[in-house]
Order: structure tokens, then C-alpha cells, then sequence
């Protein structure tokens, strides 16, 4: 029988972690956001975060972090579903999650090398004759490497949730008169929203504060809150400002985790319980 | 016949790679409007036969008929047959009402007959109320009707039943296989119901297909099956049996052992090697003198009914022996038994060889 006090002792660790990683930072970041620049209390930080610049950068970050997530889901879905088909399902989804234990820094420097001016991809364009084409720092660029990075994190969970359906399930879709793609509609997809969702929240909240890849591949084009919070603090020294955008940054994701984290009932359940 | 049957298997194999071979050249037919059951060890293919009907699997070979069509292609969101699955496979994410709805949804009829359909079937299954529950909120009895209501609401040809009785308590499948054998005569569809319980496959079927390893063993009423069981195999499966080696001695006489018993078995060749059983129930407690076998009483157990011996002969075959009388435990005692009990059963004999020797004995050693 664990006694009272040895309970408090495994708990150590948690709590030394929640107050030393958790709570304070966001404590500090929430007190900093309460001073200008030359130190003097204000709520103006706040005021200028409703101005039309932080409202649209934000508006972008979402529109980004949204484009990101969606084209994440479009292949991770049917990716993941043909992986609950194969023979050697756990070593297929392994191949396609060892590429997340890589440093991100590097897999991002070798798209650097991939779509640049001398880069493989042009030197194939070059042969159909369209001539060298800018691919770094578009859109396109940014959001096709960010979709790469954070794939694995969106297959894993929709791979769990569609492994653990239970065939019979589509079985009994079948035998019901459904067609396949009623099945998929109608029992399967409705039965993996949880996957989807914990994917969406894996994906889209990191995707809100990206900067890095911003940065390499964006060529600083795109600006997120992300890149907003490390110009502030790093370029214009003004940590007020950069608080405050780290605390709505804050509030954007408890919001998108409330919104995404209601669980279905009876889900993944296979309706014994 | 002169009515096509629902269901013919036409020399039908399915093995799944070139080593394992689930079904072998299974061939029968099915009559419209009869209960049936696929009884059997489990692997030896019955669940195989009801996902072949289903469709969720087509034949290695041989051809599978619908109402006289050939349906080996069909898939099974296009055939007039409704499952009804072990683990009912109800849908988790819908309620009970829409989980009823489902197929006729599929079907796009209008709100209202949907909704007069599914109260229907709910009533047929006495669920009425329970439209609104999540399945979460429904025990194992429960689910099992919706299951139920969810395959009769689409009016099917044939109701195929996998083992839906087997998650349920003892009370409740005794309850259930009343319910179940109730609803088939009210509905007068075809069921094909897949089970190992030889007490529920005896108690419910008007037929019975006995399989093992992917043989039909023998087909018949539970009578049938039960008094004239055709090989070791089945006699030992259906129900409790004693099973004996014994020689045909000439027509009505058969020897175990050294003793040689009165049958009334004939058409045999003479000093043919048989198996004989005796069903526990037609064992008789006597004294030693009057019995025809001496036994020792090995052990007893009461059972509620009866109480059930195991004895021994003093050759070493075991006799078990269901008697309301008790016995003492390790005293000798003596068995008798009528010509009638006992059953002998040629070697290696095929389903069609043995049904031509039983009617070979004609009506006088049958009559009673």
C-alpha cells in the first residue's frame, strides 16, 4: 500500500516541471506584456494587438496554419488508411515516421538545396525547357515544406484510430446496402473524427507559431505570430509587445484545443464497453 | 424439389492461400422459410459459409446460387441477405433509431416510412422506447435485438445469424433461442444460424449441417442427427455419447469386447470393425445379474436431472451414464439397455452410403 507521503515524492518531479516550465514562463510572459518600452505600466500593448497590422498578421497566421493543417489531412488521410491495408502495416508507418526524428533544422536546410535556383527540382524543370524558376521563398515553398514536417504527426493519429475500427463495422455497412463510399462517410470517417482531430491539434497549433521555416524557406514573406514574437523580442527589443502576442498566441490555442478536443461518444468504443 | 432452392452451393471451395483450405467441395441447398444451422468446432468453416452467402467473400471455386442466379460476383451491399454479426457490429457513433434507419437510408425512402419501419422492428424485437438510447446505454440482450431489428427491418431473403448468441449469459440465450426460433416462424424467412453449441443448434434448427475441417459431416433434423449420428465425429459432437470399437458379428448382432448384444443393425459385412454408440441417457442402472455389462462406478456427479456416472467395463471402455438412480462409488453395478440404443456406425461411411443403408433396413426394424 503506498502510503501519503510516498505519493507526494513521485509527484515532485511533475509539479518541479508544471511550476518551472509551465507556470512560469507563462506568468512572466503574461507580466511582461504589461509594460512599454521604456518600462512603464500600460495596457497599450493590448490596445495595439486590435490595430489593423497585428489583426492581419494574425489573420494570416491562421489562413497559413489553416492551409498547412488541410493539406496535411488530404494526404494523410488515404495515406493512412492504404497503411491499416498493407501486410506490414508497423513497418510502413515506421519508414514514414523516422524521418521526424531528424533534426528539423536539417531537413529544412536540404529543401534549401532542393528548390534552389541549382536545385534538382529546377534542373528537372530546365529539361522541359521552362527555365530556371524561382521556388524558394513562395508560398508554396513554405507551405509544401511545412506540410512535409508536420505529416507524420497527422498520419500517426488517424492511423491509430483506423486500425482500432472494427471490421465488422464496415462489414455491417456493407451487408446494410451501402456502397464503399457511403461506408467511408457514413461509419468510417464519422468513427476516426478522434484521430482527425488529435491530428488537426498536433498540426494547426505548432503551425500558428512557425518561424523558423518562415524564416529559410519563406524567405520572410510570410509572417506569423511566430516570426511577429521573435522580431519583437530579438529585432526591436520591444519584449512588451512580443508578450502580448505570446499571450493571444496562448489564448488561440487553448481555444483550438477546446474546439478540437471534444471527444465523440462511442468512438474507436467497437460498441462494446 | 419443385420450388428452387434459396441457396445452393455447387461444389464450392475457398482456401485463402495454397496450404490452408478453409471449405472442401461443399455442395447443399437451402429451402425458403426454414431455419437452419452451420454446426461445428470453431474453424472447421461454418463462419466461412455465412460470409460466402453474405459476400463478404467470394469461392476459390465452385458456384454459389440465389434463388437459381448465380451470385459468386455479387458484391454484398447488393445481395438480399442481412447479417446479423457475433459482435453485432452495431454502429457506436449512431443511436438506436439510426442504427435500425441505416439500411433503409441507404435506400432512400421517405422520413415517414423509415420511421414507421424502424418503430416496427423495434416493436418486433420489444424495443419499443428505446428509439432515442446510444448503444453505450444497451446491454448485451439489448444489442443483440437491435442487431436483430437492424437486419429484419430490410425485409431480407435470408437472416444470417454468426454465433449471436454466444456473448450472452446462460439465462439469456436459453431466453434468446426461444425469441429467436419465434421471430423465424413469425417472419417466415430463411435464417442460417452459425454456432458450436450443439444445445442450441438442436433446440432451434429445422435443419442441422454438422462440419468439421471444412467437411459437411452430415445434414439433418436434430432427430436425425442425434439418433443416427454418422461417424465418431459427429456422434461425440452432438451431445454425450458413448463411443466404443465393436465387430458386426452378422445381421443384429454385435460384439465389444468379449459380450455380443442384440441390434438392430443388418446389411453390414459379416466381422465388419464398427463404432458403436450408446447414448448416456439409454444406459439403464441394474443390479450385476440382471444388467447385460458389469461396470464399476469410477466417480458420480449430480447434475440436477440426473445424476451423471462414469463407469468402467473390465476391458477399460469408459460408459458414462445419465440416471435419476444413485449409485456407490466404486461398487460394481450392472447396465442394460434395449436393442434399440444402440448405434452402430460403419467406418469411413459417406453421408450418401449411409443414408442408402438406413433406408435399406425398411420400415420394420425402424417402426418403433
Amino acid at each position: 500500500m503506498q502510503t501519503k507521503n510516498t505519493k507526494t515524492f513521485y509527484l515532485i518531479p511533475y509539479f518541479a516541471w508544471i511550476i518551472l516550465f509551465v507556470i512560469a514562463p507563462i506568468a512572466l510572459i503574461a507580466y511582461y506584456s504589461l509594460f512599454d518600452l521604456s518600462g512603464n505600466f500600460t495596457l497599450d500593448n493590448y490596445k495595439n494587438f486590435f490595430t489593423s497590422i497585428y489583426l492581419k498578421l494574425t489573420l494570416s497566421s491562421f489562413w497559413y496554419a489553416f492551409l498547412i493543417t488541410l493539406f496535411s489531412l488530404l494526404v494523410a488521410y488515404p495515406t493512412a488508411y492504404l497503411l491499416t491495408k498493407t501486410k506490414h502495416k508497423q513497418l510502413w508507418l515506421l519508414l514514414i515516421i523516422i524521418p521526424s526524428w531528424i533534426n528539423l533544422l536539417l531537413k529544412t536546410y536540404a529543401f534549401i538545396g532542393i528548390f534552389g535556383l541549382y536545385g534538382p527540382i529546377n534542373a528537372f524543370l530546365n529539361v522541359f525547357g521552362f527555365g530556371e524558376t524561382q521556388i524558394l521563398f513562395t508560398d508554396f515553398s513554405f507551405i509544401f515544406v511545412s506540410v512535409y514536417i508536420f505529416i507524420p504527426f497527422m498520419i500517426l493519429p488517424i492511423f491509430n484510430a483506423l486500425d482500432k475500427l472494427n471490421p465488422s463495422l464496415i462489414d455491417a455497412s456493407r451487408d446494410l446496402g451501402a456502397s464503399s463510399w457511403t461506408t467511408f462517410s457514413k461509419v468510417i470517417f464519422p468513427l476516426t473524427t478522434n484521430g482527425v482531430k488529435a491530428g488537426i491539434q498536433a498540426v494547426f497549433i505548432p503551425s500558428l507559431s512557425l518561424f523558423m521555416i518562415t524564416r529559410l524557406i519563406a524567405g520572410n514573406k510570410v509572417i506569423t505570430l511566430g516570426t511577429a514574437i521573435e522580431q519583437q523580442f530579438l529585432v526591436t527589443q520591444n519584449w512588451g509587445m512580443g508578450s502580448t502576442i505570446a499571450v493571444f498566441l496562448i489564448i488561440f490555442m487553448v481555444i483550438v484545443m477546446i474546439i478540437t478536443g471534444q471527444r465523440d461518444k462511442g468512438a474507436n468504443s467497437n460498441g462494446k464497453n | 424439389m419443385s420450388e428452387t432452392p434459396i441457396i445452393r452451393f455447387e461444389n464450392v471451395t475457398k482456401h485463402y492461400d495454397a496450404e490452408t483450405t478453409v471449405l472442401t467441395d461443399i455442395n447443399f441447398e437451402l429451402e425458403r422459410g426454414k431455419f437452419y444451422t452451420l454446426l461445428g468446432p470453431s474453424g472447421c468453416g461454418k463462419t466461412t459459409i455465412l460470409r460466402l452467402i453474405a459476400g463478404f467473400m467470394q469461392p476459390s471455386s465452385g458456384n454459389i446460387y440465389f434463388n437459381g442466379k448465380l451470385i459468386n460476383n455479387v458484391p454484398a451491399n447488393e445481395r438480399q441477405v442481412n447479417t446479423v454479426f457475433q459482435d453485432y457490429a452495431l454502429f457506436p457513433h449512431l443511436n438506436v433509431f439510426e442504427n435500425v434507419a441505416f439500411g433503409l437510408r441507404i435506400k432512400k425512402l421517405g422520413k415517414k416510412e423509415i420511421e414507421e419501419k424502424v418503430l416496427e422492428a423495434l416493436k418486433f424485437v420489444n424495443l419499443s422506447g428505446y428509439e432515442n438510447r446510444e448503444i453505450a446505454e444497451m446491454s448485451g440482450g439489448q444489442r443483440q435485438r437491435v442487431a436483430i431489428a437492424r437486419a429484419i427491418v430490410n425485409d431480407p431473403e435470408i437472416i444470417l445469424l454468426d454465433e449471436p448468441l454466444s456473448a450472452l449469459d446462460l439465462k439469456l440465450r436459453s431466453e434468446m433461442q426461444y425469441e429467436l426460433r419465434e421471430l423465424q416462424q413469425r417472419l417466415g424467412k430463411t435464417f442460417i444460424f452459425v454456432t458450436h453449441d450443439q444445445e442450441e443448434a438442436l433446440a432451434m434448427s429445422d435443419e442441422i449441417f454438422v462440419l468439421n475441417a471444412g467437411n459437411i459431416e452430415q445434414s439433418g433434423t436434430p432427430m436425425d442427427i442425434y439418433d443416427e449420428p454418422i461417424n465418431r465425429f459427429v456422434a461425440d459432437f452432438i451431445g454425450e455419447s458413448n463411443i466404443v470399437s465393436g465387430t458386426m458379428v452378422a445381421d443384429f448382432r454385435v460384439r465389444i469386447g468379449e459380450k455380443e448384444f442384440e441390434c438392430v443393425d443388418q446389411g453390414l459385412n459379416p466381422n465388419e470393425n464398427v463404432d458403436i454408440v450408446i447414448r448416456p441417457e439409454d444406459l439403464e442402472i441394474t443390479s450385476v445379474e440382471k444388467g447385460k455389462m458389469k461396470v464399476k462406478v469410477d466417480t458420480q456427479l449430480f447434475r440436477g436431472v440426473h445424476y451423471e456416472l462414469s463407469t468402467y467395463d473390465d476391458e477399460g471402455n469408459e460408459w458414462l451414464v445419465h440416471s435419476t438412480k444413485k449409485a456407490e462409488v466404486g461398487a460394481f453395478i450392472g447396465l442394460d439397455f434395449d436393442p434399440e440404443a444402440i448405434h452402430v456406425m460403419r467406418l469411413n461411411e459417406t453421408e450418401e452410403e449411409f443414408d442408402k443403408r438406413l433406408e435399406s433396413y425398411g420400415e420394420d426394424a425402424y417402426a418403433n
